[in-house]
């Protein structure tokens, strides 16, 4: 289970943080979207694994740990915020540059900076 | 004795004074008197103790942990500089008062003045030396702003640059010397570090902790190399340049060598370093000086001199020699400000300062000529006067050096030299100005003696120079013994303060030079001749290339370092993390806790499975965008899954509800960007990047593994224990949130808040025409709004803001509450915007999703300050029972409130988000509302 579980987070940091090194704005979003879920997933595993241990008074005989949960409720929530605060930057980019490169230039610049500084060494 | 009040009060001045600038310069200047007479009178009781070596300590704690302490220390050495600072301070005030024009702007000049007045007082009475520290870089700030006073000239200004540049630099290195003096010694606090004056000085890091103290100490007193900052200082009004750059801030230097005396010097390295500095200064200064056309850059480069002088004398490492420069510390501040002020006078009176064109002001202002003569004098050691006293006291001791050989007779040589040099340009300073044939075209003819009361400071401290000049031992004599005492930590030679001690070799020296110097003087044309051979270096000129050339440099590196790419930030950022991360995870390797691996089941088992393709996919197929929304929205469905699978049933609700919107949010964004990202990165950087992210996913496994296996405790079985009897509610995670850790929520949901706000504010007034098809040749559908869609939402809504109700209320006890009750609302609303558009929806639903937030703001904080009310603190939560009809028993808790505001920001800040992006497009309003219809 718990190799199972490390691989997810694995797998979700890799993708996200290989869409968040892309050049476009919404492969960077959906990129920042994969990586808030790896981190939720890791800080709710602070609190460990639990089988049926709902933290309901009563419920259950053994609780799972509330705290990470409550922690990664709000968390949740603000990653959303922060994910759409990040969408409406790249649709202000696209309307200001009328284009959705991140390093936020206007649409004649095409090539990579970073590219160009490469191949000009 | 409140030393620390003595420090403050010039600050408190410096407040107070600019009240009084409307009233006029005298109000201006009187107020400005008072801190300064205020210290006097606090300090006059306490002479006779202070003449006898008597300490005074005030210590306050500050930063223990950093050992900084707000200590203060008055002793006869800090007591003697705080005179010269209080009282040429009182004369500066007097004095500004009819230098500067009723015009300008005097509120902030006597201001400055007397935060500077406070700085000073702060660097001579600190007991602690970081503290003292403080104060010295104040000195170089108000330094700064009084140079450039007159901001509209450009030379000031760079003037002021410059004298920043050297001193604030030299602070610098002050610092470094204080933090390795600090280290050895184990404590920055004056006593403990004069202890340790042996430990100090046969530590290994002597030599350095001694080069940067130097370094500090070199710079503010205008010590070669670092000397020609103080005449470009010379731009500051005149009552500036008497009082910091002849009086008192460049004496800030000479008295950290003077209180860090015993602990620093009497080494080979202090002899060698002080006194070959001070001998060139000396030299250099008193050579320069002569060829200066400009008054106040005669004076300047004369001060230089006299600074190079005393540091000279403390280099000698002999006390009879640090006596000396105390006296002539004292000696150097009353005549020089004295002069500084005549020159004010002068350049106020003519309207210029160059000497080609004042001549024969003797037939003009008398009164004003001789006060000057004499201090002029008193420059030049004529005897009588003070300058004489302490000049042959130095050479006395430049005579009793014990240097082998040859060298034996450079420093009485060196002192000669420019004592003859001293003799010329004193010379030059009262025949040229006074005498000298008539003016030459002065801007205001005729000059005339200036007011009665600008004159007086210059006279009493001319006064000063005749006092200690005939009757020292009375007039100076038991101040400059305490000094001593201070200094020399309690052993203080013999020495005798008389007019004359006698026929012998000093005074032959003074005949020497003084002889000399008028011959020099006599024959200067052709010194003038011969100097004007040499090209001068323009050293503003030099200074700016050096700061200009670092400033090319210094963005140079930051332009390869911040190319403007983000990718590359992002990068470098990523890499970074992963470079940080790599050893320590190294040399985790594949670690299994003591708690071992649990079995997997099937269920789960395929879930993970699917988990960990459609995240791999979505990375994969990442170019055509709608595929990779498909598929993160798979991805989020599954997260949800797992809370729920492991017993998060609050998780996996908000996480379920959140999928929804942020894949409406998402799907909007798409509608206005291109729907397929084109390939623009070579192969090798999509390879580099690939390699970052699975050594980052691979050390996030490992680091995930290993966490899971390891045993933990958790400081949750307080909130599991205290939930039902502490907060009223059975759902622990909920009374988490709204009870317990209450105040984090607010701010969270405070955050949603400003996020939301921040959305609509980038988005007010941006129009976006999106692009007519999806990228790939295929129109959008005509049908905006489909029917069915219309028939099935609208009755969606009552039911699921019921359901959204249910949730919301029993969330204290069961899974639900506030964030997802408000996602849920959220969530049928934004049904009701996707099905019957925009204009439609707000036609039937005329709400300001502002209003909601602050609304929802303003609920969670009247239901925290409440308890406020009651006497509990912020967020205090109360609850009780009521029984309603038919539903049964219920609870009701202040933090029901609280939920409530949680739910109306939730809400508010959902659809604002949402509204603000769907009306981005110029048509969507009129086309929904045909919609609609």
């Amino acid at each position: 289970m718990e190799l199972a579980y490390a691989l997810i987070i694995g797998t979700l940091t890799a993708s996200g943080i290989y869409l968040v090194l892309r050049a476009r704005t919404f492969p960077v979003v959906v990129g920042l979207t994969l990586l808030s879920y790896g981190v939720n997933l890791f800080l709710f595993a602070t609190g460990r694994l639990a089988t049926g241990g709902q933290p309901i008074i009563g419920s259950t005989e053994q609780y799972a740990d509330p705290l990470p949960q409550a922690l990664v409720l709000t968390a949740i929530v603000i990653g959303f915020a922060m994910t759409a605060f990040v969408v409406v930057l790249a649709l202000r980019n696209q309307a200001d540059n009328e284009d959705d490169h991140v390093d936020g230039r206007k649409r004649e610049i095409h090539t990579d900076i970073e590219e160009k500084e490469e191949s000009g060494r | 004795m409140t030393l620390s009040l003595v420090v403050l009060l010039p600050f408190l001045g410096a407040i107070a004074a600019p009240l009084f600038a409307q009233a006029g310069r005298t109000a201006i200047a009187i107020a400005s008197s008072v801190p300064a007479l205020i210290a006097l009178a606090m300090l006059f009781p306490h002479w006779t103790t202070l003449a006898e070596g008597g300490v005074f300590q005030e210590s306050h704690s500050w930063l223990p942990a950093i050992g900084i302490s707000l200590s203060f220390r008055l002793d006869g050495l800090s007591l003697l500089f705080a005179l010269l600072i209080l009282v040429i301070g009182l004369l500066i005030i007097l004095y500004a008062r009819y230098y500067l024009k009723p015009y300008e702007n005097v509120g902030k000049f006597y201001a400055l003045l007397l935060c500077f007045k406070g700085a000073m007082l702060g660097i001579v009475l600190s007991s602690n030396l970081l503290l003292m520290l403080v104060f010295w870089e104040l000195t170089s700030l108000v330094s700064f702003l009084l140079i450039s006073f007159w901001n509209q000239k450009q030379d000031a200004r760079r003037g002021a640059r410059m004298a920043l540049a050297v001193t604030g630099g030299g602070g610098l290195a002050l610092l470094a010397g204080i933090l390795i003096i600090g280290r050895i010694v184990g404590s920055y606090e004056l006593d403990d570090v004069l202890a340790a004056a042996d430990l100090i000085k046969a530590h290994e890091l002597y030599p350095f902790a001694l080069t940067l103290v130097l370094l500090g100490a070199f710079t503010k007193s205008a010590q070669f190399p670092f000397h020609f900052w103080l005449p470009h200082a010379m731009q500051a009004p005149t009552p500036v340049s008497a009082y910091l750059h002849s009086a008192t801030m460049v004496k800030a230097g000479i008295f950290l060598m003077a209180r860090l005396y015993p602990v620093l010097a009497g080494t080979d390295q202090w002899f060698f370093m002080v006194s070959f500095t001070g001998m060139v200064t000396l030299l250099i200064g008193a050579y320069v000086a002569l060829f200066k056309h400009d008054l106040k850059g005669l004076l300047a480069h004369s001060t230089v001199s006299h600074l190079g002088l005393i540091t000279l004398l403390f280099g000698m490492n002999t006390q009879l020699a640090a006596v000396a420069a105390l006296f002539h510390v004292i000696n150097h501040a009353t005549f020089k400000a004295s002069l500084f002020m005549a020159a004010g006078i002068i350049d106020h009176e003519t309207g210029t300062r160059d000497m080609r064109r004042i001549n024969g002001l003797w037939r003009f202002m008398p009164h004003t000529a001789t006060l000057a003569m004499v201090a002029a004098s008193s420059m030049a050691g004529v005897p009588l006067l003070n300058g004489f006293l302490s000049k042959e006291m130095f050479f006395a001791e430049s005579l009793s050096l014990n240097l082998p050989g040859i060298w034996a007779y450079l420093p009485p040589l060196v002192a000669t030299v420019a004592g003859i040099f001293a003799v010329a340009y004193s010379a030059r300073f009262i025949h040229d100005v006074f005498f000298n044939g008539k003016p030459v075209d002065l801007p205001i003819y005729p000059p005339q003696e200036p007011p009665r009361y600008m004159k007086i400071p210059v006279e009493i401290l001319v006064f000063a120079c005749v006092m200690v000049g005939m009757f020292p031992a009375i007039s100076i004599g038991p101040l400059l013994h305490a000094a001593a005492f201070a200094t020399l930590n309690g052993d203080v030679p013999e020495y005798h303060l008389a007019i004359l001690h006698g026929f012998n070799l000093p005074l032959l020296m003074s005949f020497l030079a003084f002889f000399g110097g008028l011959l020099m003087y006599s024959q200067r044309q052709r010194f003038f001749d011969f100097h004007a051979r040499f090209k001068e270096i323009d050293e503003k000129a030099v200074f700016e290339k050096v700061a200009m050339w670092l400033e090319d440099r210094a963005a140079a590196i930051t332009a390869r370092l911040e190319n403007g790419s983000l990718q590359r930030y992002a990068m470098l950022l990523v890499a970074s993390a992963v470079v940080v991360a790599l050893s320590p995870i190294e040399r985790l390797g594949i670690f299994i806790g003591s708690n071992g691996l649990s079995p997997i089941d099937w269920p789960t088992l395929i879930g993970a499975a699917v988990l960990v393709l459609t995240a791999l996919g979505t990375a994969a197929l990442h170019r055509d965008r709608f595929y990779a929304l498909v598929m993160l929205s798979v991805v989020g469905l599954l997260v949800a899954l797992t809370f729920a699978r492991f017993s998060a049933p609050d998780l996996a609700m908000t996480q379920l509800s959140v999928e929804v919107v942020t894949i409406v949010l998402l799907m909007l964004a798409l509608y206005y960007m291109p729907s397929w990202t084109p390939i623009e990165t070579s192969w090798p950087r999509r390879l580099r990047d690939l390699t970052i992210a699975l050594t980052a996913g691979a050390g996030m496994t490992i680091i995930t593994l290993a966490m899971l296996t390891q045993p933990f405790d958790s400081i949750s079985s307080y909130f599991i224990a205290n939930s039902k009897p502490g907060g009223g509610g059975t759902n622990v995670v909920n009374v988490i949130l709204v009870d317990f850790r209450g105040f984090d929520t607010l701010g969270e949901i405070t955050v949603l808040a400003i996020a939301a706000l921040g959305i609509y504010a980038m988005l007010k007034n941006t129009a976006l025409t999106p692009p007519p098809g999806d990228g790939l040749g295929h129109p959008w559908t005509r049908d905006a709004h489909p029917l069915m869609l219309k028939q099935i939402a609208r009755p969606m809504l009552p039911l699921a803001l019921m359901v959204s109700l249910y949730i919301f209320l029993r969330g204290h006890n069961l899974p639900g509450g506030g964030f997802i009750a408000g996602l849920i609302t959220a969530v049928a609303l934004v049904l009701q915007y996707i099905a019957s558009g925009i204009g439609w929806t707000e036609d039937r639903i005329p709400m300001r999703y502002h209003n909601v937030i602050g609304l929802g703001l303003l609920f969670a904080t009247i239901a925290g300050a409440g308890s406020l009310a009651f006497g509990y603190p912020f967020l205090t939560s109360a609850f009780g029972y009521i029984t309603w009809p038919v539903v049964g028993k219920f609870e009701v808790a202040s933090a029901m409130v609280f939920d409530l505001g949680v739910y109306l920001t939730v809400v508010g800040a959902t659809l604002l988000a949402l509204v603000s992006i769907g009306k981005l497009s110029p048509h969507s309003a009129i086309k929904s509302t045909k919609g609609g219809m």
